[in-house]
């Protein structure tokens, strides 16, 4: 007897398995077609799902990266106070920087962001009716309103404006969002791999003869296994064509006709190459991963020895 | 090179199917296993392919304790024996070349060793020229033929056959027991569940007789001993 496992696997056995997996799958035509649908239409979810959550996700990046409180300061305030008030605000730990802008840096702030308007503005130069104010970042984005609060309660401060009650909703959107969609998508995962995990187990079931012979001639179960992963593979693969079809002619659409109109600041979908290359192999790598574990949810439970 | 230590079988059901079973079977013998149905036969023979795990006891094979062996060591131990069953278990969609050629590839033998091995099995049992044929073009002894070729294609130390004559007439089961002498004399050692009082009177082995899970009787060219 030969007690030396031999682990490596030989092209020619490889190639064995991929026809016999491959013969499962004409075999149980429905099963095998309810199970790729299954998967199809998980996919598409998850593609449509995942193209608006990283572009959202970009977008809420950028606009986090502008996020910050201005802190007008009380035109009464000396340059005592607004030293003290300074460190005040610094020893707010969720800040991360702070800085003096002079009213006249304001004037002319407000003045460029007004463009050609602005100009006129060059009549009030003379008497700035601006407050100066303090910028202020914070660590997280997310801490934006409760600085903002923080900072308006504090002496000597007399209003404060970060970007906008916008960023708070989208903020908010993108955290349900993430979570609503998580969930959809574990669920249906899970019922496309327990319908992958049937469709095999009619296979194996329907081979049991042919299982219990390679048993009794000495096959490994690796061996035996080897043609249901596959099986359950391809199915995962089959069912994700659809999708990646889907997502890169639907996103390609989409980003030819919208990248010209800039019709909302900030507001910009990531370009196509290679985004899109990007969520194809996601898809595929779920496609294929729901095949596998489907398989091995079946297969584990039949072939005990 | 089978040893048997105060073997017993309890299956999950709780019923004993054999207990202090003590048995020695050396290299190259022929050993029937008779007895009652129900008495224990199948799982005494189950026991040797490790089909069967003892309940306690000792199960040697060559050296291998079949008690304590690896899970994954048991695929190799079957390489070294040949199982017949009474209903053949041949795929049918196979031919009979197929179905002798599936337990080299299994195993993954090459495809040169396994196209001389399995034609020098099929010449052994007479069935080269039927090479072509499925299982449901042939008669039941040559079925039985191709699955004994099966069995000892990989050229075991060990044939285990589980009432091989059951479903065959007189004449074919005659056949049969020409080829089982035949693995026999090459070296095999053959182990054989039977009901059939005529082989084993005629044909004179060693007889292991199972009554009630316990061996009642075991001698050298025994005789059936029961009322067929």
């Amino acid at each position: 007897m030969n007690s030396e496992v031999t682990t490596d696997m030989k092209a020619r056995t490889f190639k064995r398995h991929l026809r016999e997996g491959s013969k499962n799958i004409f075999r149980n035509g429905w099963m095998t077609f309810a199970s790729v649908a299954s998967v199809t239409t998980t996919l598409i979810l998850v593609g449509v799902f995942l193209v608006i959550m990283l572009n959202l996700n970009e977008m809420a990046e950028k606009v986090e990266e502008d996020v910050q409180i201005r802190a007008f300061i009380d035109l009464a305030a000396n340059q005592e106070d607004i030293d003290s008030l300074k460190k005040e605000i610094t020893n707010i730990p969720e800040v991360s920087t702070i800085e003096f802008s002079s009213k006249e840096e304001e004037l002319k702030n407000l003045m460029s962001s007004l463009g050609a308007d602005g100009d006129m503005m060059a009549m009030v130069n003379q008497d700035n009716p601006l407050n100066d104010a303090f910028i202020i970042k914070t660590e997280d984005p997310l801490d934006t309103f409760d600085v903002a609060s923080k900072v308006e309660s504090l002496d000597h401060v007399s209003s404060t404006e970060y970007g906008d009650q916008v960023i708070q909703k989208l903020f908010t959107f993108n955290e349900y969002a993430r979570y609503i969609g998580i969930g959809l998508i574990t669920a249906l995962v899970l019922t496309a791999a327990f319908l992958i995990s049937n469709t095999i187990k009619i296979t194996i079931m329907a081979r049991s003869t042919e299982i219990g012979i390679m048993k009794l001639v000495g096959a490994t179960n690796g061996f035996i296994r080897w043609p249901f992963f596959i099986e359950g593979l391809l199915m995962g693969i089959l069912g994700s064509i659809i999708p990646i079809i889907f997502v890169v002619s639907g996103y390609y659409y989409l980003f030819e006709n919208m990248k010209d109109k800039t019709f909302v600041p900030f507001f910009e979908l990531i370009p196509f190459n290679p985004f899109v290359w990007q969520v194809s192999l996601i898809l595929l790598g779920i496609g294929a991963f729901i095949g596998v574990w489907g398989s091995i949810m079946s297969v584990r439970k039949f072939l005990k020895v | 090179m089978i040893e048997l230590r105060d073997v017993r079988k309890t299956y999950h059901n709780g019923v004993t199917a054999l207990q202090g079973i003590d048995v020695n079977i050396q290299q190259g013998e022929f050993v029937y296993v008779v007895g009652p149905s129900g008495a224990g036969k199948s799982t005494f023979i189950r026991l040797m392919y490790r089909e069967v795990k003892p309940s306690s006891g000792d199960v040697v094979i060559n050296g291998h304790n079949l008690a304590e062996i690896k899970e994954k060591e048991i695929p190799h131990l079957r390489r070294g024996i040949g199982v017949v069953y009474q209903d053949f278990k041949l795929l049918p969609s196979l031919t009979v070349y197929e179905n002798v050629s599936f337990a080299l590839e299994v195993i993954e033998d090459s495809p040169k060793k396994i196209r001389r091995k399995v034609m020098d099995v099929l010449d052994l049992v007479n069935l080269k020229n039927k090479a072509r044929f499925k299982p449901d073009e042939l008669s039941g002894g040559e079925q039985q033929r191709v699955s004994i070729a099966r069995a000892i294609v990989n050229n075991p130390h060990l044939m285990i056959a589980d009432e091989p004559t059951g479903n065959l007439d007189p004449d074919t089961s005659w056949e049969i027991m020409k080829i089982f002498e035949e693995v026999n004399a090459r070296g095999t050692t053959v182990i054989m569940a039977t009901h059939s009082k005529d082989i084993v009177n005629t044909l004179k082995k060693r007889v292991i007789a199972i009554e009630h899970g316990r061996v009642v009787r075991d001698e050298q060219r025994g005789d059936y001993g029961y009322e067929s």
